[in-house]
């Protein structure tokens, strides 16, 4: 139970000029679940592991329970981390596995057992404590891994993609599972994935990564609905956001799009948009409205490919030079061909300047 | 190849029971010589059954062995063969094990010129540096040695690289939960490393044990004490140019002995592979 924190943390790899992490700065609270969201390649496993003491520290520092650990041995930063494929001793039973990092610290046979019991109550492995990791299920060997990490008693939790080798309905559950742990345990937890469906329910927080560089740092619904850039905007929801490029007009207070379509960002005027301003608008699929032929339509959309998914149907169509996707009700019926007229709301819209990328407003 | 129809099944069978007959009758054979004396072996034809000679034969060898052979027994001969056969099947294990998990877990300077070095020396066989390394030998006073017989045998490229092929597959993410449990060095090599290789070791202890059992030039060159010999060397010695001055129930006897211990190591070992082939799955 600690606090984490990084302080402009960056990483160079020997031998190469380029930085991977391009200064990180975050706090993580005590008991706080920070999800580390990105894209392959975004660095961030790179992070994980320089907090886990895998990988050095090129500048800046890590500091866990208020104890800077740049030099530290990985057993002495009191961290716990669960790998992508379980990494477990196949050689050694399920009891085993867990207790093997108390048994090279030196615990007392007792309290080994003891600790090994609770946490296999707790995930229900009492069962299976005899049996080798290859005797078990892929959800079964994720809660050994849970639990080697929980009989450390550690003051943070690493996960590295913990889910990615289990199938999406055992995924689902997994999901629930950690983080109904994470609350009981209250143990503060950073958790790299790139799934954002993951991120997004796990999370107390969501750090968004690219290409080194935090984009953003928010709550879920903060990172949904006020995505700090185009990067955020476009990772975040499936289908993803739309885009259109366009122009501030109307003294700030509407968007002249390159069709020509003129929309109203209502009373929420952006100070900083100036007339004439190149800004990317953006919109979600699910903040369209649907609206009789001509009555007040913003966008006319002809509809080129329907994907129903029983709840919702997602209409594909081509606007502009680009393309753009809308998601209707399940029980709609949408043909292809069909015209839909389409409004959308003000305070749904996003803007981004053109040129940064950043939110505008 | 499963064969249905009984024609084919019997073709098989056929040519089975010829391959097992060409490979099983010579060493029938000796064991039927192995059972006459001397002289009804030199008196053709033999008989395919066994004689009563076979506590004379195996006596003779045990105890007395041949004089061309200095007299020696056997028993002495087969202790020699599998002290030095244990000596350098454990030997090569331990150091090219030690050598590859160096080599694969490592990072220290010249890293890989240390691996090409052992690799290259793949290239020189025993034969070829055989003259200087019996220089060796000599100089420091260990012929007719335990040590001489064993030591230049014992390091080995080819094992040392089937333990680095074989370390390279463990997964990094496996060493890096040994490292977050604090298992230095040392403990993960034990606790973790070692019965991972089980398989390997097992395998390389039978094909290293047979190599040491059945090496002929070397101990033939740094022994000349007859007591110091392996049951290989005294098994050539024992055979004369004239038939008379041969002892050949010994011979037989000897060369059944020989036999033995190899035959036990596999069969012991088998029972490990299997389970570790079975177990060690990841």
């Amino acid at each position: 139970m600690a606090q984490v924190e990084l302080r402009n943390v960056r990483k160079t790899y020997p031998g190469s000029a380029a930085e991977v992490i391009k200064g990180v700065d975050v706090s993580v609270g005590d008991g706080e679940f920070l999800v580390l969201l990105g894209p392959s390649g975004c660095g961030k496993s790179t992070l994980l592991r320089m907090v886990a003491g895998l990988e050095s520290i090129s500048s800046g520092d890590a500091v866990i329970d208020g104890k800077t650990v740049n030099q530290l041995e990985p057993k002495d930063r009191n961290i716990a981390m669960v790998f992508q494929n379980y990494a477990l001793y196949p050689h050694m039973s399920v009891f085993d596995n867990m207790a093997y990092g108390l048994k090279v610290a030196g615990l007392p046979k007792a309290e080994i057992a003891q600790r090994v019991g609770e946490a296999a109550e707790m995930l229900e492995l009492t069962p299976y404590l005899e049996r080798k990791p290859r005797a078990l299920s892929g959800g079964q060997r994720q809660r050994v891994a849970m639990g080697r990490a929980i009989v450390r008693k550690p003051a943070a939790f690493l996960f590295d993609e913990p889910l990615s080798n289990l199938d999406a309905k055992l995924r689902t559950s997994m999901r629930m599972q950690i983080k109904q742990l994470q609350r009981r345990l209250g143990v503060t937890s950073l958790y790299v994935t790139h799934d954002q469906v993951e991120a997004m329910t796990l999370a107390d927080r969501i750090m968004i990564l690219n290409q080194g560089v935090v984009e953003q740092i928010g709550t879920p619904m903060e990172v949904y609905s006020q995505p700090a850039s185009l990067f955020v905007a476009a990772f975040i929801g499936a289908p993803g956001m739309n885009f259109m490029d366009g122009t501030v007009s109307g003294g700030g207070h509407a968007v002249t799009l390159k069709t020509g379509e003129v929309l109203s960002l209502g009373s929420g005027a952006v100070a900083s948009a100036q007339d004439g301003r190149e800004v990317t608008l953006g919109i979600r699929p699910e903040h369209f409205a649907l609206t009789p032929e001509g009555d007040g339509a913003h966008l006319t959309l002809t509809a080129d490919y329907i994907e129903q998914l029983g709840a919702d149907t997602l209409v594909h169509g081509k606007f502009g030079t680009g393309m753009l996707v809308v998601r209707v009700a399940g029980e709609r019926s949408v043909a292809e061909g069909d015209k839909l007229a389409l409004t959308a709301t003000p305070e749904h819209l996003h803007l981004f300047d053109r040129e940064s990328g950043r939110r505008i407003g | 190849m499963i064969e249905t129809r009984q024609t084919g099944r019997l073709i098989a069978h056929f040519l089975l029971i010829v391959a097992v007959i060409a490979m099983g009758f010579p060493l029938y054979y000796t064991f039927i010589a192995s059972t006459h004396t001397s002289s009804e072996i030199l008196s053709p034809p033999l008989s395919m059954l066994p004689g009563s000679n076979i506590a004379g034969a195996y006596g003779l060898a045990l105890t007395k062995g041949a004089s061309s052979a200095g007299n020696v027994s056997m028993t002495l001969m087969l202790w020699n063969s599998l002290v030095m056969a244990l000596a350098i099947a454990i030997g090569k294990i331990v150091i090219s094990m030690l050598s590859a998990y160096a080599i694969v877990f490592f990072r220290f300077p010249l890293r890989l010129v240390c691996f090409w070095m052992i690799f290259i020396t793949l290239m020189l066989p025993v034969e070829v540096r055989i003259v200087p390394t019996y220089q060796v030998i000599v100089s420091l006073g260990l012929l007719d040695t335990y040590a001489g017989l064993t030591v230049p045998l014992m390091a080995s490229a080819t094992a040392t690289f089937l333990f680095r092929q074989f370390f390279l597959t463990i997964p990094d993410e496996l060493v890096e939960a040994a490292r977050l449990d604090g298992a230095g060095a040392m403990r993960f090599f034990k606790d973790i490393l070692l019965p991972l290789s089980r398989t390997n070791i097992a395998a390389l202890f039978v094909v290293t044990f047979i190599y040491g059992w059945t090496q002929y030039l070397w101990p033939l060159l740094v022994t000349t004490d007859p007591a110091m010999g392996t049951i290989i060397v005294a098994l050539k010695k024992m055979v004369n140019f004239s038939d008379a001055d041969t002892p050949w129930d010994a011979v037989m006897a000897t060369a059944i002995l020989a036999l033995l211990p190899p035959v036990a190591v596999i069969v012991g070992m088998q029972k490990l592979f299997v389970k570790g082939l079975v177990e060690t799955e990841k």
